[in-house]
């Protein structure tokens, strides 16, 4: 089992495939539950302290937004702990949603960044795009599983 | 409930089945007798409770339709006072858009994981280029 960063850092739908084929997602929700199941963080609708741009310090230069730091408190270690990443491209709930065009920026470069398996793919528009998609995360996670396999051996 | 919150979980349970109605899901989480809380929702169900129980029932869910059955775990569980609309005054709650996005694309992906199944072979697909930036100033000289 490898622990496989996705982007966009909440999908329903990366987190649901890549557990399906046997692996643990590093999502945002599941730090997000560690985040606000801490005692003392529970003044709404704040969920950051002012401890995490701090802990941005590590992955965003002190100039850069206290948003973008407090946001990377939480993204940069799941990147550092990840073991694998898939990046899809083009999706349009990253645009909004997902708060911040920077930090977004700043999570694909450090996940590629890093010397781990990366798959890009593009976000479906349509049956062909979605077949597509699926098969290759299908195949990058089975190739995952392989090469753990024989790293045991 | 037991008392370390370490243990509790939410996950959401996005329903996009033809066969499989939300409400089937939440009769089969009242079937398992275990100590955990559901609440049924417009896209599916969101059950909370002690991770192996909350695991042990969304497996079970699953099953009803193993690739129109999307899952995902939930930070904040139901009702939470910094997410719940009831006490932020209506309106979507924050991630709703994001969800509902997703949602829209999850038929294609079930049935992308049935043909996945059944081994059907990938068809070339032809991507969209983005426009060139030679052909725009093109176009654009010859208005």
């Amino acid at each position: 089992m490898v622990k496989v960063i996705i982007y966009p850092t909440n999908s329903l739908i990366l987190s649901d495939l890549v557990e399906r084929f046997g692996h643990t997602p590093l999502a945002m929700m599941e730090k997000i539950k560690e985040k606000i199941s801490t005692v003392g963080v529970d003044s709404p609708p704040l969920n950051i302290t002012p401890e995490e741009p701090k802990m941005g310090l590590k992955y965003a230069a002190v100039e850069v937004p206290a948003g973008v730091r407090g946001r990377m408190a939480i993204v940069g270690p799941m990147i550092d702990e990840a073991e694998a990443g898939i990046i899809v491209n083009e999706s349009p709930m990253a645009f909004g949603c997902m708060g911040c065009a920077r930090t977004n920026e700043l999570t694909k470069f450090l996940i590629r960044d890093r010397d781990i398996p990366v798959l890009e793919v593009d976000y479906p528009e349509d049956e062909d795009e979605a077949r597509e998609f699926v098969y290759k995360i299908a195949e990058f996670l089975g190739s995952l599983s392989k090469d753990e396999k024989e790293g045991q051996e | 409930m037991p008392q370390n919150d370490d243990d509790i979980i939410t996950k959401l349970v996005v329903i996009s089945s033809d066969s499989v109605l939300p409400i089937d899901a939440a009769m089969k989480v009242y079937e398992s007798e275990t100590s955990i809380v559901i609440k049924e929702t417009c896209f599916g169900t969101m059950v909370t409770g002690p991770r192996e129980a909350v695991n042990r029932v969304v497996e079970e869910l699953v099953d009803l339709d193993r690739n129109h059955i999307f899952v995902k775990e939930r930070g904040f569980p139901p009702g939470d006072e910094r997410r719940c609309r009831a006490s932020r005054g209506g309106g979507p709650r924050p991630g709703f858009h994001y969800l509902r996005e997703e949602v829209r694309t999850l038929p294609m992906i079930g049935r992308a994981l049935d043909d996945y199944d059944k081994k059907v072979p990938l068809k070339e697909v032809a991507h969209k280029k983005k426009l060139d930036v030679k052909k725009l100033a093109e176009i654009i000289e010859s208005a």
